[in-house]
C-alpha cells in the first residue's frame, strides 16, 4: 500500500502507467457514452409530459455530474498537495480544472437549450442554476490564479488553498435544491433510493455517465502528461522518451 | 525564508500572550488607519456613491426602491468592502511588517484574525451605521432597515473574513486587484443571498429568526475556518517573493 503510495508521487511511474491504461479508457469510454447516447437519444421511450426534448438529459446530466464531480477530486488532490507536497496532485489540479470549466459551462448550455421548451424560458434564476454558475466561476477563479503566479510551487500551494476555501461551495450546490425547492427537479440519482424513472431511461443515463467519466480520465491522464513532460523537461527520462519514444 | 530552521536569537517578544498579540496587532492597525483619515472614508463615499447610481440608471420610483433597496445596499456594501481589501495587506506588505508579523511566536492565525477584526471595525462597521440613513433614502421602512442593519452587522465581518483569504492569496500579484475580485465575488454570493433574503422575509411579515441563524451559523464558519486558510495563504504569498 505504502510503496504504491510513494510510486503514485512519481511523475516518471505515472506516466509510464498511464500510458498503458490510456487507450482502455477511451475505448471503454467511447464504446459507453455512444451506448448510452445512441439508446437514450434514438431508443428510451418518451416522457409523458416533456415529449421528446427530454432526450437531452443523456448529456445534460454527465455533465453536470462531472464538472461537480471533479471539483471534488480537485479538492482531495488539493489536500494532497498541501499535506504531503506531492507532485502528481498539483500535476492533476491544474490539468483538470479547465476540462471542469468545460465540462460546467457545456451543462449550464444543455441545461438553458433544455430549459426552453420545457420552463419556456432560456435561464431562471434558479438556486442550481445559480449554484452551477458559480461552479464556473469558481473554475475560472482557480485557472486565473494559476496563470496569475509564475513560480510554480506557490502556484500550486495557492491554488490548493483556493480550491479547499470553494469546495465549502459544493454541498450548497448539492443540497440547494432541497434548501430553496424551486423550479428544478430534483437530482436524478440518489444512492440511496430507486430512481424515480424507468429502468429503460435511467440505464442508459447511467451508460452515459460512466462512458463520460472514463473519457474524463483519458482527457485528465493526457494533460496529465502534457505537464509533466513540460515540468520535466530538463530530466533524463524525458529526454530519452523524446528520443526514443519509450519511457 | 526557511521557516522550520530554530530562531538563532530568542525573540524579547516571545513572552507576550497571544490575546496581549492580537490586541497589540489590533491597536496597531487601528492608530496606523487613523493617521490616514481620507483612506477611512472613501470606502463610505464609494458605498453611498453606488447606491445614488440604482435611483439614477434603473429607476427613482418609491415602489421599485422599496422592493430592490435591501438588495442594492448589500450589493454596495459587497463591492465596498471588496474594495477596502486591497489595504488588507498591501502596505505591511510593502514596508515589511507582514514578514515580522509571520515571524512571531504567536500563532498566525490568530493575529490574522486581529487584523481582519480591525479590517472589519474600519470598514464594515460603518457601513452598517450608514446603512440607516441610505435606507430612508430608498424608502425602505423602519422594520426592514432594522432587519437589514441586523444582516450587515452579521454579514459584513464574514465578507470581511473571505475577503482577507482572497487578499492573502493575490499579495504581490502583478494584477492583484481585478484578481481578487474574480477570486472573492463567488464566495460571497451565499452571504449575499442569505442576507436580501432575510430582509425579503422579514417585508413579508415572516419570522426572521430561523434566516438570522443561518447568517450566524455563516459567521462562526467564516470566524473558525477562514483565518487557517489566510495565514496559509499568507505564508504561501510570502514565500513566493
Amino acid at each position: 500500500m505504502w510503496q504504491f503510495f510513494h510510486k503514485l508521487g512519481s511523475p516518471k511511474w505515472f506516466f509510464g502507467i498511464s500510458t498503458r491504461f490510456m487507450p482502455w479508457l477511451l475505448a471503454g469510454g467511447i464504446v459507453l457514452l455512444m451506448a448510452g447516447i445512441i439508446w437514450g437519444l434514438a431508443f428510451a421511450p418518451k416522457d409523458y409530459l416533456q415529449g421528446n426534448s427530454y432526450r437531452i438529459i443523456f448529456i445534460h446530466v454527465p455533465t453536470a455530474f462531472i464538472a461537480q464531480s471533479i471539483y471534488i477530486m480537485m479538492a482531495s488532490a488539493a489536500i494532497v498537495t498541501l499535506v504531503w507536497r506531492m507532485k502528481l496532485a498539483d500535476v492533476f489540479v491544474k490539468a483538470v480544472a479547465p476540462v471542469g470549466l468545460a465540462l460546467t459551462f457545456l451543462a449550464l448550455f444543455t441545461g438553458a437549450v433544455w430549459g426552453k421548451p420545457t420552463w419556456g424560458t432560456w435561464w431562471i434564476w434558479d438556486a442550481r442554476l445559480t449554484s452551477m454558475l458559480i461552479l464556473l466561476f469558481l473554475y475560472g477563479g482557480v485557472i486565473a490564479l494559476d496563470r496569475a503566479i509564475n513560480d510554480e510551487k506557490s502556484a500550486a500551494r495557492a491554488v490548493a488553498v483556493l480550491v479547499l476555501v470553494g469546495v465549502v461551495n459544493i454541498p450548497i450546490i448539492k443540497y440547494s435544491v432541497e434548501w430553496w425547492n424551486t423550479l428544478h427537479q430534483p437530482a436524478t440519482f440518489k444512492l440511496t433510493e430507486k430512481p424515480s424513472m424507468p429502468a429503460e431511461m435511467w440505464v442508459p443515463l447511467l451508460l452515459s455517465v460512466l462512458g463520460l467519466y472514463l473519457i474524463f480520465g483519458w482527457l485528465a491522464c493526457i494533460r496529465m502528461q502534457t505537464e509533466i513532460l513540460s515540468r520535466e523537461q530538463r530530466t533524463r527520462w524525458v529526454r530519452e522518451f523524446v528520443l526514443k519514444g519509450r519511457v | 525564508m526557511n521557516a522550520k530552521a530554530p530562531p538563532a536569537v530568542q525573540l524579547a517578544g516571545s513572552s507576550v500572550g497571544v490575546l496581549a498579540a492580537m490586541k497589540g496587532v489590533f491597536a496597531r492597525d487601528m492608530k496606523v488607519a487613523f493617521r490616514q483619515r481620507q483612506d477611512l472614508l472613501n470606502p463610505l463615499l464609494f458605498f453611498i456613491m453606488v447606491v445614488t447610481l440604482f435611483p439614477l440608471g434603473v429607476s427613482p420610483e418609491v415602489s421599485f426602491l422599496r422592493e430592490a433597496g435591501a438588495g442594492i445596499l448589500w450589493v454596495a456594501a459587497l463591492l465596498s468592502v471588496l474594495l477596502s481589501l486591497d489595504h488588507l495587506f498591501r502596505h505591511d506588505f510593502d514596508d515589511g511588517t507582514l514578514e515580522q508579523l509571520v515571524l512571531q511566536p504567536q500563532p498566525l492565525f490568530l493575529l490574522i484574525l486581529a487584523k481582519t477584526m480591525a479590517h472589519w471595525m474600519l470598514t464594515g462597521l460603518p457601513l452598517v451605521i450608514l446603512t440607516p440613513v441610505l435606507g430612508v433614502m430608498v424608502h425602505l421602512d423602519g422594520n426592514s432597515i432594522a432587519v437589514l442593519c441586523l444582516t450587515l452587522l452579521i454579514g459584513t465581518p464574514v465578507l470581511s473574513l473571505i475577503g482577507a483569504i482572497g487578499a492573502a492569496l493575490t499579495l504581490g500579484l502583478r494584477s492583484a486587484g481585478v484578481l481578487l475580485s474574480l477570486l472573492i465575488i463567488p464566495l460571497y454570493i451565499p452571504v449575499l443571498i442569505f442576507g436580501t433574503g432575510t430582509v425579503a422575509a422579514a417585508a413579508e411579515g415572516a419570522t426572521v429568526g430561523a434566516y438570522l441563524a443561518l447568517m450566524g451559523a455563516f459567521l462562526m464558519l467564516a470566524v473558525t475556518l477562514a483565518p487557517f486558510a489566510a495565514a496559509a495563504a499568507l505564508k504561501i504569498s510570502l514565500s513566493n517573493g
